[in-house]
Order: C-alpha cells, then structure tokens, then sequence
C-alpha cells in the first residue's frame, strides 16, 4: 500500500453495499432524535442529523449550541440519552471511542488527542501501535508515519515532539493521526482556527481527495468562505436543537447568521459610538519566556474598543495575561496610565484600573461551590465599602452586589446561589460583576463570549459599550472575527507570536483580516528561500 | 526566529535565561554528580575506599530498584507512598514463610527460598494491585489511596512479627546471595542492573512502556486514542509493588531476618527524591529510568557523604527534604521558560 488515498479507496471499495436498502446506503451516518441531557443543561434536544457518502456537511451553531455535543455523540464520547444512530446500515449503540475508529469515524477534536511529551509520530500511531509480542516495530511505523505526513504536504518533523510545536502544527499532527488509519467518517471540528491560508489550501484539497472517494465529512466551523467553498450542505443549531439543513448554495450569509443567532445581524452588534481620547494602557516591545509573545507593543484608548484578532494559539491572549501578570516576561514594558508597573501582578493591575477577564472562566475565573456574592467581591474585599481592618462589611457587600447584579440583568438576581449553578451567560455576568465592584476603566476581555447564550451575548456587547461611553478603555481578545470586526474601533492582528496589522476604518474586513495571515506566511517562505 | 533580538540589550537576562534552558534541557543531575564525587573524593579519604564504594553501590542498587518503581507511577500521573511499608511486609512475610518452611523441609532449601521470595515479590504485587484498581476504578486520588495502604501494610508488618525480628531462613540466602560479592561486586548490584535494563526496555521498546508516558501525558487523549487506560494504570501500580517488594526481599537477605522496621517513610521519601531530582515529572508522563539510577546513586552518595563527616541522621532527614523541594521547585521554573516554536 504505497499512500492513504489507495486505502480510503480500498476501504470504501469493500464497504458493504449489498444490503438492500438502496436510499439508507446513500447515507453513511443517520441519526434520528438524539438528546444528551448534561447537568443544567439539555445539550442536544431531539436532533435528527445524516450524512453522506462523499459529502462535505458542515455544522454550524454558536458556541454552545449543542456542536461538539453531537460530534462527541458520533465520535463515541458520550452515549446518548435518547434516539438511534445509524452508521453504515448497521443500528450502533454502547459505541466507545475505540470502536468508533476502529469502524472508521475519524474524529479531529479542537481540544487536541495529543500527548505532549511524545514525538509526532509516536502520536500518530497512538493505541493502535505496530508491535509484535509487545514489542514497538519503530522503524515499520517511522516509515508510515512519513509517508502519511508526505500524502498531506503537511510541513512536519515525525521525530518531535508535539510540546515543542505551534497550535497550527500540532492540529496538523491531529489531523494526520485521523487520516492514518481507514476513513470513512471524518469529523473536522474547526480544522482552520489556527491554520494559515496556504495550510488551510492544502486541507481543502485534502478534503476534496477524500470526497472524491466516497468519505462522509462532518465540517464545523464559523468562517463564511470556507462554508462556501467546500460545504454540500449546512445543519444550523442553536440551543441544543436543531433550526435547519439546507443546501450549501442555497443560503446566504446573512441568512445564515440569522438561524444561528435568531436574530437580525444589526441587532446582535450595537452600533458603538468610540471617541478615543487619551491612552490608558501601553505595552511596549513585549517578549514573554516563553516567546509565544514576541516584541509586542499595542495601546489602549480611552473611549473605543481596542480589538485584538489572531488564530488560535496566536498568543492574543498571551499578550494581555502578561498586563495582569499571569505570564512571565522576558523583555518589554506596560505603561497603565502612564505609570509603568515593572512587576505586573493582578492586585497592582486591580488597584491600577485595569481587570483581566478570563476566557476559561472555571479554571481562572470562578470558584463554583461559593455564592455569586463572594465570586463577584472578590477582587474588592480590600476596599473600604467591603471590609474595615480586614474585617467584612457583610451587609454592605450584599447591598453593593446585588446593586451591580441586578445591573447586569442576572437571573434569577439571587445573589446567595453557588455559581455551579449559573449557565455559561450567568457566570460571564458574575465575572463582569467583579470588574464592576472597583473603580476600573480598563477593561481586558479574554474571549467573553466563549459558550454564553445569544441572549447574554448581546448583554455583554451593550454593557461594552455602555463601559466604553463613560470613558473606560477596552481591550477584546477574540478568535471570533465578526464580534471583533464589528465592535471594534481598531484592530490589532496578530499572527505566531509577532503583531502584524493595526486596522482602523474601513480597514477592518474578514479579507483584510485573513490576508495578514498569509502576507506573513508568504514573506517567511520568501525569506527561507 | 527566537534569537532576533538577541542583539537589543538586556544581554544579561537573555544569557541567564539560554543558561537556564540549556541546563534544565540536560538536565542538573550529571553535573552535580560530578561535582560531588569530585569534593568528596578531595575532602574525604575514605569516600574512595574500596568498602566504601561498595556500600555505596549496594545503597544505590537498593534505591535503584524502588525508584524505578516509583517513577513509572509518577510516570502515570499519580505516586506510590506505600512503598516504604511494602518494604517492610515484603521482608517480615520473605523471612516468616522461609523460617517456618525451614522446620517443615529442612533439605529442600531451593524450595524454601524460592516460596519466601514468592510470597515477599506476592505481598508487593498485591499492594500494587489494590493501589492501581482503588485509582483507576474508584477514581480515589492516587495521595489517598497510597496513604491508605501505607497503613495498612506497615499494620500487617507489624501484625505480624509483633515487630520483633524473625530469623531462621536458610543460611545459603543470607550468605551466599544477601553479603555475598559476585566477581567483587555485591550481588544486589547485578539484580538491579538486571530490573533496571529490563525497565528501560519497557519504557523504550515495547508498546506498555508507551501506553504508561501516553496515559501520564493526557489521560484523556490516551482514552480518545483507544488506550485501555484503566488496564495500564493498574499495571504500573502493580510493577511498583512489585519492585518496592524485590527491594525488601534484597534488604532481608542482607540484613539476616525480616524486620518491619526495615523501608519506611524515609525510603518512601527517597524514591521520590530519586526520580524528582532525575527530572521525572510530578504532573506525569516524563521520566527515563537510566536517569532515576543516576539520581539514586546521587542521593546514595550524599547519604554517605554526610554519614562520612558524621552528620546526625535527623540532620539528613532535613537535607533530604531540602533536596526534594529544590529539585521540584527547578522542575517547574524550567517548565515556565520552554519555548515553543
């Protein structure tokens, strides 16, 4: 067997098709009312969902729409509660992730499979190891390894390791760990969001290879153009059920905003009224340790929205844990308002104006066995409205907080609930809440939106700009481009660790945005030649 | 791309910060080897003399073996704090089985010996196993559950032998194997080079050795993959046991009785000292077993050192710690400066 095509081939060329069910063979996978019920949440709500042989169908949806849910159930994860699912004409129940490879349902996670401290290729041919009596065949899977990284013109190293890697070759080793075995179900789960332009050309055509030979492809992502451009058909979700499947060419991207959000394009984003005045906060020449950060320098502006675009892993957020203290610093200054804090620490930031919203907001942000009372003061008890000699102002701390949450519009406004309770809106409120209990106005926002409802989304973008009216400094770090293409004033992009534009105006476009990935990428393969 | 502005000044931190990352990628341990056999060697007449050095390998061989055991836990995530009392009911159960089957059989001495290192090396396998199975079906934290059966082994000892050392096994093991010199080197030695080997050929050869970094590198990417985790978490408990186990069967043979005074929590200690000191990641899924030998002759020779210039045993406990903390502390200041490419 001399590539992975002839494989795929191979496998599809013996795939059963004598089964007499003429129109189920036409579809790889169906699955008919699939409800997954999480704690607090119900993430998937009587789903109906199929795929085809040969197709591209993308699944498209707002973060936590109930996605990753459904490709988790297909992929063997998580079991679902209720409804059949259909794979190959056979009827697949107690399916376990082992099992959904071994019958062929390759599944690219964005949270990647990969161990760190293993090489690539070691990674590649993680629990299904060529080996005889125990023993590896090193050199039988070295061989493999670098034919499938040839068939895919991936530009990567089998023998390192996959911690000493970018994001973007890391979801290259992702995906060729998928493609090493037989495919016929392929799950990409936003393959892109930390590819560069070329990178993403050759996963497309990867991806019509694939189609040519009859493997069904489940495609999530958010970016229109790609939509377009590969998709047969689209299944919008929202809320856990499903809105719609439709024909890729059928539907415009308006249309297509609109079933995902429910709502108008212009309602979602508040039209923003930025008068930048004087700057709040510098970073100048910033280089972090670890160099994910590499000779920065940005500002911030009182009165507009600073946004702050890049893929994933592109070290965006990097950049504004480093004002917080969050990550070490190598070289470089930040200037909060005009004084510069050599030693950045969250309480110096705090007492300095400026907050750090996380974007995983368990791990950083809350401790969810206390009350939203205690979450949301947390980052104030020094003040004199909530303690005197170290010791609290109870009842002033309920007065304040349920000032503020209510505010918020938080729901239920019981300030005494844990905050495991709360939904993904909820508790990005709470964060907010601390933000709100000093006297801040910089504001450093970390992904807000990431798994919060439509609804909380559209609460947070009016508080933003009811923040930035009264005169506070806003920096959004998102890999969401339309929620930094249309509230920003200006946009910053960064790409592998270095910033490469400042947008302002009319600059600020998806296409303006995307080629400064690939300017750059361009310039180093001209350098490196 | 990295060394762009290496011209930009601030040359100083940019040296210190290549100096730390060029060490914390080699590793401290071989210089600091070095750095010790050299002073001791200089300042220390004795350190080199022949019965020295022996002491020194049969110390080292001791704490080889249990280190190893204990780095393919921490390997896996977790870590083992039963070892030392595994020792200990390795070595009361080795010596009682031996002396009571002594009386019974008196002339079938192969046998005797070889049902009293069955049933030490069993007593480990059995603690290993009940360790591995409490952590991978339970879902108890590895630090409870092995503090648990710490207890509960070191009870059994106890229990046992009312904690008066039991004698009576065969001279031929004693003599002939626990104090005896093959080719002038203790034969402790040789049975740890031999597990060593075969641990290193694990690690690197064979697909358990991978499946055990893999599991400690990403439990849940390993499980995604196919990897029966539960499977090989329970194993390299067991083999922990199992190698804590061996210790106390080698540590009987040379000391002459079964003792459940013998291992115990400075050992226990000391394993983990060995395998945090040879680089063995506390958050899993790094650590090299010719390593961990390195560490545990390291540890083993400041041991005799400080025993050497008669520095009291409960100063050493507190070096010991020292050394333990330090080692960490540069483990995760190495982790903070990795740069990625």
């Amino acid at each position: 067997m001399n590539s992975d095509s002839d494989q795929v081939q191979d496998t599809v060329i013996s795939s059963p098709e004598n089964t007499g069910e003429e129109i189920a063979s036409s579809c790889i996978l169906e699955m008919r009312g699939i409800s997954k019920q999480f704690p607090g949440v119900l993430a998937l709500d009587n789903v109906d969902f199929d795929l085809r042989r040969g197709e591209v169908h993308i699944l498209f949806g707002e973060n936590g729409a109930g996605k990753s849910t459904l490709i988790n159930v297909i992929a063997g994860t998580f079991s679902p509660d209720k409804g059949t699912v259909r794979y190959d004409g056979r009827d697949l129940s107690h399916l376990t992730p082992h099992r959904a490879r071994v019958m062929g349902i390759s599944p690219v996670f964005q949270e990647f499979s990969l161990i760190p401290n293993l090489t690539v290729e070691e990674n590649l041919f993680l629990g299904r190891e060529i080996s005889r009596a125990g023993y590896l065949r090193k050199g039988v899977m070295s061989a493999r390894a670098a034919e499938v990284i040839e068939m895919l013109g991936f530009d990567l190293d089998p023998k390192k390791r996959v911690s000493s890697l970018s994001r973007a070759h890391q979801q290259m080793v992702e995906i060729a760990k998928a493609l090493l075995a037989d495919v016929r179900l392929l799950i990409l789960d936003e393959p892109t969001a930390s590819l560069t332009e070329n990178e993403t050309y050759k996963l497309f055509e990867l991806i019509g290879r694939l189609k040519a030979n009859g493997v069904g492809i489940i495609y999530v992502s958010h970016r229109m153009r790609e939509i377009k451009e590969i998709g047969d058909r689209i299944t919008v979700l929202r809320d856990g059920r499903k809105i719609e499947t439709c024909n890729a060419a059928d539907v415009g991207e308006n249309e297509l905003v609109e079933l995902m959000t429910g709502r108008k394009i212009d309602v979602l984003f508040p039209k923003i009224d930025h008068k930048p005045t004087r700057k709040l906060l510098e970073i100048n020449n910033l280089t972090l340790a670890n160099h994910v950060v590499d000779d920065v320098s940005i500002y911030a502006r009182a009165g507009e929205i600073t946004g702050i675009a890049g893929l994933v892993g592109c070290g965006k957020s990097e950049l504004v844990r480093a004002v917080y203290g969050l990550e070490t610093i190598e070289e470089g200054e930040i200037v909060i308002k005009g004084e510069r804090i050599l030693h950045p620490r969250p309480d110096i930031s705090l007492k300095k104006g400026a907050c750090y919203f996380p974007s995983d907001r368990v791990a950083e942000g809350l401790a969810l066995e206390r009350p939203i009372r205690e979450n949301a003061s947390m980052a104030a008890l020094d003040l004199a409205d909530f303690s005197w000699m170290r010791i609290l102002k109870k009842l002033n701390e309920r007065k304040l907080i349920q000032g503020i949450v209510d505010r918020l519009k938080l729901r239920p406004p019981n300030i005494e609930r844990p905050v495991g309770n709360l939904s993904g809106g909820n508790r990005q409120k709470v964060m907010l809440a601390r933000g709100l209990t000093r006297e801040t106005d910089v504001f450093l926002f970390d992904e807000p939106t990431v798994g919060i409802d439509v609804g909380a989304k559209v609460e947070v973008y009016e508080l933003m700009k009811e923040l930035v009216g009264k005169g506070a400094a806003i920096i959004l770090v998102s890999s969401e481009l339309p929620e930094v293409l249309h509230l920003s004033n200006r946009l910053y992009v960064m790409h592998r660790s270095k910033l490469v534009a400042e947008l302002t105006g009319d600059e600020i476009n998806e296409q303006a945005v995307l080629s400064c990935f690939f300017q750059d990428d361009e310039a180093k393969s001209n350098a490196g030649e | 791309m990295v060394n762009n502005n290496l011209a930009s000044g601030h040359l100083h931190q940019k040296e210190v910060n290549q100096l730390v990352r060029a060490i914390s990628a080699m590793g401290l341990l071989p210089i600091m080897l070095v750095v010790l056999i050299a002073a001791l060697s200089i300042f220390e007449p004795r350190f080199l003399g022949i019965f020295n050095i022996l002491n020194v390998l049969r110390e080292t061989s001791f704490l080889a073996i249990l280190a190893a055991g204990q780095m393919l836990v921490l390997i896996v995530g977790g870590f083992d704090l039963s070892v030392g009392a595994v020792v200990a009911l390795s070595s009361t159960v080795t010596a009682t089985v031996m002396a009571n089957l002594l009386g019974i059989m008196p002339d079938d001495v192969g046998l005797v010996i070889f049902a009293g290192v069955a049933a030490g090396i069993g007593c480990g396998v059995a603690v290993g196993l009940v360790n591995g199975l409490c952590v991978a079906f339970l879902r108890v934290s590895p630090f409870m559950v092995t503090l648990g059966t710490l207890s509960i082994t070191a009870g059994i000892a106890l229990l046992l032998t009312n904690g008066i050392p039991v004698y009576g096994m065969p001279k031929v093991f004693v003599k002939s194997f626990g104090r005896a010199l093959w080719l002038g080197l203790p034969t402790t030695v040789y049975v740890a080079l031999a597990l060593v080997i075969m641990v290193w050929v694990i690690q690197r050869y064979t697909v358990l050795g991978r499946y055990i970094y893999a599991i400690g590198g990403n439990l849940q990417a390993s499980l995604v993959s196919g990897v029966s985790t539960k499977t090989y978490l329970v194993m390299a408990y067991t083999m922990c046991g199992a190698l804590a186990a061996i210790t106390g069967v080698l540590l009987t043979a040379r000391v002459g009785s079964g003792q459940a005074t013998l291992g115990g929590n400075i050992v226990m200690l000391q394993s983990i000292a060995a395998a945090v000191i040879a680089g063995v990641s506390l958050r899993g899924g790094i650590g090299r077993v010719e390593l961990v030998t390195l560490g545990a002759l390291f540890l083993s020779i400041v041991t005799n050192g400080m025993n050497l210039v008669r520095i009291d045993s409960k100063i050493q406990t507190i070096v010991l710690g020292i050394i333990v903390i330090i080692a960490v502390a540069l483990e995760e200041y190495g982790n903070r400066r990795k740069i990625r490419e």
